[in-house]
Parts: C-alpha cells; sequence; structure tokens
C-alpha cells in the first residue's frame, strides 16, 4: 500500500530505545579476537631470517641484529598497513598481532616501536630458548 | 533560452571523492554533461610491478575502500591461473563467503548514501545501523571492517569456525528481516518512489551502448552478472537468481539492489550449510612462471577486470586494473541529460561510484588543444617531484628512503 510516512512507526518505537551509537571513550567495545593491531614481537624466538621485512607491503618492519643470536625488531607503526603477513610468514612465531589500536601520537618519533632482547645475553647452549619476557621499549624514538 | 555551463567538483558533487563535472544548463535543466577524471591518480599499477606478488594484494586491496575484497580477489585469481594453481574447495567457498558480505556492506552503505542524496536522512541513519551487523561479522571474520586481508596466493588465511558459522547465520537473520523493511519502505513510502522514479534514466539501448555495466544495468534491463555469465570461484555450485529491473532509472537502481541482497542471503545460507572440509591454502611458488592471464570478478559495483603479466620473476611484469565506475561513467553523462541540476547528487550516486579507484592514467595535453604527450614513470615521478619542490615540499629525501627500504628485502 503505497502512502507517505511508512517509517513513522518505527521512528517513534526507536524513541525509547538507547543509541545504538557506543560512548567512546567513555565506554569501550570488545574487539574481535582476530583483530589486527599493534604487533608484538618476541625477540628469544627470531631466528633473523627476515622473511618477515622481505614480505612486508610497506617496508614497516626491520629487523636488526645486535649481538650473536640476539634480534631487535623496530616497527614504523606509521607504514604497519596492520595486514598480518610478517605474522604469517614467521616460521618462528616470533611475532603476534595484539588488539591493542590506540596508537595516535602528537610526536612522529613515538610511532617507532622498538621490541629489544633481554638485557643479558642468553649463555651459549640455551640461545632461543630462554623464557624470559621480552622488554618491550615502546614507544621511543629511534 | 540561452546556455550557461557550470562546474560541479572536484570538491565532492555527490560523495566525498574527487571529480568534475561540466554541465551545460538551460535554465535549471542540464542539457549536456562532461565529466573529468584524474584528480586521485594513486600510481598503483606501477607501484605493483616494483612489489612482490603477496605485497600485491595487500596494496590491491587498497583499490577500492569498500570493494577491497572484490579486488584482492580478482588479482589472485588471475595469479593463480598464469602459476595453474587449484585453490580447494573450502578456500573458494570462503572466498565467495567474504564476497558476498563485502557486497552486503556495499549495497547497504549505497542505500543510506541515496537516501542521504534525496534528503531522506532517516533511512540514512536506520541502514547504516543494520549495516553495522554485517561490518562486525568481517571484523569477527577477518580481523579488519575492511580491509580483510584473506586473500593469499593459492588459498585464504583464515578459517570459519562453527562458532563464526553460527554468528553469520544469526547476522544474516537479522539482515534479511530489515532488507524486507526496507523493501516495504522503497515500494510503499510515495515521497520516495516519486523522488527517485524517473530520475536519470537510461534505456536499455543506451546501457548497452554504453557498456553500463553491475546494477546499473541491470537496472535498465540488462541482464548480466559474471557471477552467472562466467562462473568464478564456486558460483557454478550456488543457487541464485540476477536480479533486474524495468525502471532504468535511479528508482530501478535502489530495487534492483535491494533484490540483490535478499539474493546475497540465500547464497551466504548455501555456503553455510555446505563449507567442505579441507585445508585452506595450497602451496604457491614465490616466483610465478611468465605468462598472462585476465581474471573477472562481479565486484557490488559491476565487474571488475584485473589483467596480469608474469615474467617468471617475483614480481609482475604488469597489472592493469580496470574498476567497474570506470565502465559505467560513460553512462552518467547520458544519464544527467535533461534532469534538473538539484537531481545531479543522487544520479551520480546512483551509480555507486568509486572515482579515486577508477583514475588510472593521465594524458597531457599542450595548451594549443593539439599535441599530446603521454610521460613514462620516471619522468612522471621527476616531475611530480619538482611540482611540490617548487611548491616548498621536499619529497625526493623521504622517496629515495623508501625506495632504500624496499630494494633492501
Ligand atoms: S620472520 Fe620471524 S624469525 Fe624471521 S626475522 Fe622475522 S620475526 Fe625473526
Ligand atoms: S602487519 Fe603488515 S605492514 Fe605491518 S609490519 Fe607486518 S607485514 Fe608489515
Amino acid at each position: 500500500m503505497i502512502k507517505i510516512g511508512k517509517m513513522l512507526q518505527q521512528l517513534l518505537s526507536s524513541l525509547g530505545e538507547k543509541p545504538a551509537t557506543h560512548r567512546y571513550p567513555f565506554e569501550r567495545v570488545s574487539l574481535p579476537p582476530r583483530f589486527r593491531g599493534k604487533l608484538k614481537f618476541y625477540p628469544e624466538k627470531c631466528i633473523g631470517c627476515r622473511l618477515c621485512m622481505r614480505d612486508c607491503p610497506s617496508a614497516a618492519i626491520q629487523i636488526n641484529k645486535i649481538g650473536e643470536k640476539r634480534f631487535e625488531a623496530v616497527i614504523s607503526l606509521d607504514r604497519c598497513i596492520y595486514c598480518a603477513q610478517c605474522v604469517d610468514v614467521c616460521p618462528k612465531k616470533a611475532l603476534e598481532i595484539t588488539s591493542e589500536f590506540e596508537l595516535a601520537q602528537l610526536d612522529r618519533k613515538n610511532l617507532k616501536a622498538v621490541f629489544s632482547p633481554p638485557a643479558e645475553p642468553p649463555s651459549a647452549g640455551q640461545a632461543g630458548a630462554t623464557n624470559a619476557s621480552p622488554e618491550t621499549k615502546a614507544p621511543e624514538g629511534a | 533560452m540561452s546556455r550557461i555551463k557550470i562546474p560541479i567538483g572536484p570538491q565532492h558533487p555527490a560523495l566525498k571523492e574527487p571529480e568534475n563535472f561540466q554541465l551545460a544548463l538551460e535554465g535549471e535543466r542540464i542539457m549536456e554533461a562532461g565529466m573529468r577524471l584524474g584528480y586521485n591518480h594513486r600510481g598503483m599499477e606501477k607501484a605493483c610491478e616494483q612489489r612482490s606478488y603477496i605485497q600485491d594484494i595487500y596494496l590491491l586491496e587498497r583499490v577500492c575502500g569498500i570493494c577491497s575484497h572484490s579486488h584482492s580477489t580478482c588479482f589472485v585469481q588471475a595469479v593463480e591461473e598464469i602459476a595453474g594453481l587449484q585453490i580447494t574447495p573450502r578456500a573458494a567457498y570462503i572466498r565467495v563467503l567474504i564476497g558476498e558480505l563485502e557486497r552486503i556492506h556495499s549495497h547497504m552503505l549505497w542505500f543510506g548514501v541515496a537516501a542521504h542524496e534525496v534528503g531522506f536522512d532517516t533511512l540514512l541513519m536506520y541502514s547504516w545501523r543494520d549495516r553495522e551487523i554485517v561490518m562486525d561479522l568481517l571484523a569477527e571474520i577477518s580481523g579488519n571492517r575492511v580491509n580483510y586481508a584473506i586473500n593469499t596466493i593459492g588459498g585464504v588465511r583464515r578459517d570459519i569456525t562453527p562458532e563464526l558459522s553460527a554468528r553469520i547465520a544469526q547476522g544474516i537473520d537479522r539482515l534479511e528481516e530489515r532488507t524486507k523493511y526496507y523493501i516495504q519502505v522503497a515500494t510503499e513510502e510515495a515521497t520516495l518512489i516519486a523522488r527517485l522514479s524517473k530520475v536519470g534514466f537510461l534505456s536499455k539501448q543506451d546501457a548497452l551502448a554504453l557498456g553500463a555495466i553491475g546494477p546499473t544495468g541491470r537496472a535498465s534491463a540488462v541482464d548480466s552478472d559474471t557471477r552467472r555469465d562466467d562462473p568464478y570461484a564456486v558460483y557454478n555450485e550456488l543457487a541464485f537468481k540476477v536480479i533486474t529491473d524495468e525502471h532504468c532509472d535511479v528508482y530501478g537502481r535502489t530495487l534492483v539492489r535491494l533484490g540483490e541482497l535478499m539474493e546475497t542471503y540465500k547464497i551466504i545460507r548455501q555456503v553455510l550449510e555446505r563449507l567442505p572440509e579441507g585445508p585452506l591454502t595450497v602451496k604457491a611458488p614465490r616466483k610465478i612462471p611468465a605468462g598472462e592471464a585476465f581474471s573477472r570478478y562481479e565486484a557490488p559495483r559491476g565487474e571488475d577486470v584485473h589483467y596480469v603479466r608474469s615474467n617468471g620473476t617475483e614480481k609482475p611484469e604488469r597489472v592493469k586494473v580496470r574498476a567497474p565506475t570506470l565502465a559505467n561513467l560513460a553512462s552518467v553523462a547520458k544519464m544527467l541529460e535533461n534532469n534538473y541540476l538539484a537531481d545531479a547528487p543522487i544520479i551520480i550516486a546512483a551509480i555507486d561510484p568509486c572515482f579515486s579507484c577508477t583514475d588510472r592514467a593521465l594524458v597531457l595535453k599542450e595548451a594549443n588543444g593539439r599535441n599530446r604527450r603521454s610521460m613514462e614513470w620516471d619522468a612522471l615521478r621527476t616531475y611530480g617531484i619538482e611540482w611540490h619542490r617548487r611548491r616548498g615540499i621536499d619529497f625526493a629525501g623521504a622517496g629515495k628512503r623508501l625506495l632504500k627500504l624496499m630494494e633492501g628485502h
């Protein structure tokens, strides 16, 4: 039946409803578990193969050798497109995607996330098997 | 009556994208329409040649902010054809699933935009609220609302778990219910029908002659759909109707898109029911053997086409993208003729244009209008850097640094 005001009923019934939008940042929504946010790097797992660097579409990840079997990752959060290709390609699962998404900074220098291995070099024979928690110096100028 | 010519754009005449229309008016009537693209040429095809196939997937996914899956699928299909890869049925089903969810999100978005262009903002608010259902589903499956990054060469990267499958089914039920309501609104609300009918008329002959595709063509009774006519992935196993309409105007384009939504729900239900077991990927070589392929994909806006040529290395030799909007642009000029100036925004919006996706090449004409000049990539790059330097912005260093980074890989 053709008439005017077809949506009127819908509008009236919405009057008593809560707004559909969330009151971010006061109210937080939970992100889906597969959400692709800021990367996390586990230096003790990395073997320095640099497959992640080879496949990154935007040259956002840099793996630096800083000692015998010790690697640090520098991730340019401003260049990263959060595709997680580096996570998929890493043979040692040294990279992980987290749900951290509030990455805005006033100073561009702060958009470099540096993940350094623990200060004490792992003794020979134990390399790559330590379970020391990765020390994250982020965000810091590189 | 004397004619006046007015320019509209390049600052968004309808959608927030840069393009320019020159309309010749007699009074309020548009007598002739010309248009100009080229405000947002991003050099993506050339950039593809400097990156590996894997990197190109993510780059091409960003051709469009809405049909992201369409472009990446179209590209990987071409690469897989060259490499002779046969993806697993499960991967093909998942690609279809994401593609159809993307269609819902695109059509719902369009519906809201169209409502907004004719001043029916109530409808915009409700349709976009409901669109969030599908956006949330896409985020849950892929991890992102828009750039799903689901494709890889030889398959897909994320699986559909049974729980996800149940969630999708639930979401689809809710969306179907809402779409039925919007179909009621579109077919019963007198003001909407009156506002959209006879606006932007495009006859079937014109649609065929000008090569209109997708919902724009189908609303002018052109019965074509790549999913049925040249099935890719698993569309040959799925039952669905191709929706066409005889109205040939903006109203028809609305009905076609709403009708397609209902078909999309059917497709998704079939996919969820039949989703075969199996691995997600087959092993793909990094170096793609020399060859070429041409891939077609029915994006929400119409047929998307990619051409890829490989030379046996890790990087493609040529990637050519034809986004659906380019095929529909010629029709827009025709549709605008004989309409009122006030109808221009909705007529332009009715093809669901994506101008930035369409910008590919620029032909330079010298001021005398005679000599045409085309520029090679390097010359264009130098020209761009010089142009900015004259205005006090120096990109040379940044460009070099990026090149170094890319080559360091
Ligand atoms: S791919 Fe993994 S193991 Fe290899 S360098 Fe990158 S983070 Fe380290
Ligand atoms: S998420 Fe993507 S863009 Fe970011 S560092 Fe990894 S591969 Fe590069």
